[in-house]
C-alpha cells in the first residue's frame, strides 16, 4: 500500500468528511458536557461552596448520619435478596424447559416499565394501614408502610430485574453441559452450583449486583411514596436530600448528594473495569 | 397440547429455584400490582373515569407523554451519534466519554434533579446565560425536557453501540464501489442496519421518561396544568390520603406502561424479522 501515493485531500471511501467527523464529535461532547459532566461538577461545587469544613459538618448532622445508616441498611437487605432471586430465577429459566417461560421473563422485567411512583403506590395499597393486610400487620405491631419493611419492598420492586437480567443471557450461552458433566461424575446439586455454575457466572453476578446496589441506594420515587419522610427514621439519603433542598439548606443537600455521586462514580469505575477485563463473561457487552 | 408443563430434566434444584422465583415474584411485584388493580375494581370504572377525566389529570398525562416523546426523540439522535462516534472515531477523552454515558443509570435521580436545577435555574451557571437571551429553562417545560433527556440518555447509545461494532466495512466499501456517496451510504446502508436497535432504545427511553419522577420534580416548578407531571399527581393524591384517586391515576399510568411494553416487544419482533432477512 505504501507505494501508492494518495493525491492531496484523499480520504478512504468508508470514512466521513473530516468536517462531518468534527461536527459529530463536537455535538456528542457538547451534549454530554452540558447534560452529564456539568451536573456532576455542579454537585461538588455546590457542596463545597462554603468550604470543606461546612460540607463535612453537614454530613456529621445526626439526621444525615441516620439517613446514611438507613440507606446502607436498605441496600444490605434488598440487594442480597434480589441477588438470591436473580440466581434462582436464572437457574429455573435456563436449566429447565417449561411452558410460559416467555411470560415469566416478561413478568420479571415488568418493574422496569412501571413508574417508581406507581410501584410505591402499589406497596401502599397492599400494606397501608387502611388495607386489610396492612391494618392487621399494624395491629400486630409490624407496620410496613412508613417503616423500614415498606422502603425495602419498594426498593426491591424497582431493582427486581437487575441481577436476573444480567445472569439469564450468560447462563443461556453457557448451556448445561458443564453442570451435566459434574452431575454425571457424582457431584451433588449444591456442589455443582458452587464449583461449576457460580465460577462461570461470578462476573456477571457482580455486574448485576453493582447496578442493583447503585439503584437501591439512589431510589427516590418509590421510596418517597412509602417512606412517610420521618426525619431520622424513615428518610433515606435521597429523601433527606429532597427535604434539605426544599428547606434551602443547599450545602447540606449537595453534600449528601456528593456522597451519592461518589458512590455512582465508584460504581461506574468498577463497571468499566469489569467490562474491560471480563467482557466475554458479561451479558451487557454482547446484548442488543 | 401433549407438551408437559415442565419437561423432565436431570438438573437438580427445580423445586427450590421455582419456589424462590415464583414466591418472590408474587410477593414483591405481582401481589402489590394486584392490590392496585383490586383497589381500582372496588372503586369502580365509572368513578375512576370520573377522577381521570379532569382537566388537570389530562394535562398531566398529556404533558408527561408529550415531553417524554420529545426527550426520547432527542435521545434517539444523540444516542445514534454517540454510538457512532464512540465506535468509529478516535479522539482524546473517548474512553471517558464512553464511561460517562452510563452515569445517568448510576447517579440517583434526586441528585441529578437538584444538580440540573442548580445549573439551569435563572441564577445558575447555564440558566443565567440562557436568561440573557430571554430563555428560561428551569421551572418551565424545557426543564422537564432536560431532565427526561438526562435519564433516558444511555438507552439508545447502549443498544446501538454493539450493532455499530458489528457492521462490516466490506458492506460500506461495496456501497462506495457501486458509486454511492458517503452520505448516500449512511442513509441507505448504515442507518437501516441501526434502525431496529435504535427503535428499541427509543422505546426504552420513552418508557423510562413517562414514569420518571425524581429528577423532574426539582426542575419542573410543578405548576398545575403547565409543568405538573402525572407521577407527581399520584403523590399529591396520596398526601391527601385520597387512595381511590391515586389508584385511578396509577392504573391509567400502568396502562400507558403496558402499551409501551407491548410496543417494545413488537419492535423486537420486527427487528428480529428484519435481521432474519439480511
Amino acid at each position: 500500500m505504501s507505494d501508492i501515493t494518495h493525491p492531496a485531500g484523499f480520504r478512504p471511501a468508508t470514512t466521513e468528511h473530516p468536517l462531518t467527523r468534527w461536527l459529530l464529535v463536537g455535538f456528542a461532547v457538547l451534549a454530554m458536557g452540558l447534560l452529564v459532566f456539568a451536573p456532576l461538577v455542579a454537585v461538588f461545587a455546590e457542596a463545597l461552596r462554603d468550604g470543606v469544613t461546612a460540607a463535612l459538618a453537614s454530613l456529621g448532622n445526626p439526621d444525615a448520619q441516620a439517613a446514611i445508616r438507613l440507606t446502607l441498611a436498605i441496600a444490605a437487605i434488598a440487594v442480597p435478596l434480589n441477588a438470591a432471586f436473580g440466581i434462582a430465577a436464572a437457574w429455573f429459566i435456563t436449566k429447565f424447559d417449561f411452558r410460559g417461560k416467555a411470560v415469566l421473563i416478561t413478568l420479571i422485567d415488568l418493574p422496569f416499565s412501571v413508574s417508581p411512583v406507581v410501584a410505591g403506590l402499589c406497596i401502599v395499597l397492599m400494606f397501608g394501614a387502611n388495607s386489610a393486610l396492612g391494618g392487621w400487620l399494624v395491629a400486630q405491631g409490624y407496620p410496613v408502610v412508613f417503616a423500614l419493611p415498606g422502603i425495602v419492598l419498594a426498593t426491591m420492586f424497582v431493582t427486581f430485574p437487575f441481577v436476573a437480567r444480567e445472569l439469564i443471557p450468560v447462563m443461556v450461552e453457557q448451556g448445561r453441559a458443564e453442570e451435566e458433566a459434574a452431575l454425571t461424575l457424582g457431584a451433588s446439586g449444591w456442589r455443582t452450583f458452587w464449583t461449576v455454575t457460580l465460577p462461570n457466572i461470578r462476573w456477571a453476578l457482580l455486574y448485576g449486583v453493582l447496578l442493583c446496589n447503585a439503584r437501591a441506594m439512589g431510589e427516590f420515587g418509590a421510596v418517597a411514596v412509602v417512606s412517610g419522610k420521618i426525619r431520622g427514621q424513615t428518610a433515606t439519603m435521597p429523601i433527606t436530600i429532597e427535604m434539605l433542598y426544599n428547606e434551602y439548606l443547599s450545602v447540606a443537600a449537595f453534600s449528601l448528594a456528593a456522597v451519592l455521586s461518589v458512590l455512582a462514580l465508584v460504581t461506574l469505575l468498577f463497571k468499566t473495569v469489569l467490562e474491560l477485563r471480563h467482557a466475554d463473561q458479561l451479558a451487557a457487552t454482547h446484548r442488543h | 397440547m401433549g407438551r408437559p408443563l415442565i419437561h423432565r430434566s436431570p438438573m437438580p434444584g427445580l423445586g427450590l429455584s421455582m419456589g424462590i422465583t415464583l414466591t418472590m415474584l408474587c410477593l414483591v411485584v405481582l401481589l402489590p400490582i394486584g392490590a392496585l388493580l383490586t383497589k381500582g375494581a372496588t372503586f369502580g370504572f365509572a368513578n375512576m373515569w370520573d377522577v381521570v377525566n379532569r382537566e388537570r389529570v389530562w394535562a398531566a398525562l398529556f404533558l408527561s407523554f408529550r415531553l417524554s416523546l420529545f426527550a426520547a426523540g432527542f435521545n434517539l439522535v444523540l444516542g445514534v451519534v454517540l454510538a457512532w462516534v464512540l465506535v468509529r472515531y478516535r479522539f482524546p477523552g473517548r474512553r471517558l466519554l464512553d464511561a460517562a454515558v452510563d452515569l445517568p443509570f448510576a447517579l440517583p435521580t434526586a441528585v441529578a434533579g437538584i444538580a440540573l436545577t442548580a445549573l439551569y435555574a435563572p441564577n445558575g451557571a447555564f440558566g443565567s446565560l440562557a436568561a440573557t437571551i430571554g430563555w428560561q429553562i428551569a421551572y418551565t417545560q424545557w426543564g422537564i425536557f432536560l431532565a427526561l433527556v438526562f435519564v433516558g440518555l444511555p438507552f439508545v447509545t447502549r443498544t446501538v453501540q454493539p450493532v455499530v461494532e458489528e457492521i462490516e466495512r466490506e458492506v460500506e466499501e461495496a456501497s462506495a464501489t457501486l458509486g454511492a456517496s458517503r452520505g448516500h451510504t449512511i442513509r441507505r446502508v448504515i442507518l437501516p442496519m441501526l434502525a431496529p436497535a435504535a427503535m428499541t432504545g427509543f422505546a426504552l427511553s420513552l418508557a423510562r421518561a413517562v414514569g420518571e419522577y425524581g429528577s423532574v420534580i426539582f426542575i419542573a416548578g410543578n405548576i398545575p396544568l403547565i409543568t405538573e407531571i402525572a407521577p407527581l399527581l399520584i403523590v399529591i393524591r396520596l398526601e391527601e390520603f385520597d387512595y381511590d384517586a391515586a389508584a385511578a391515576i396509577g392504573i391509567a399510568m400502568l396502562l400507558v406502561s403496558f402499551a409501551m411494553l407491548l410496543l417494545i416487544n413488537l419492535i423486537q419482533v420486527w427487528s428480529r424479522r428484519r435481521i432474519g432477512h439480511v
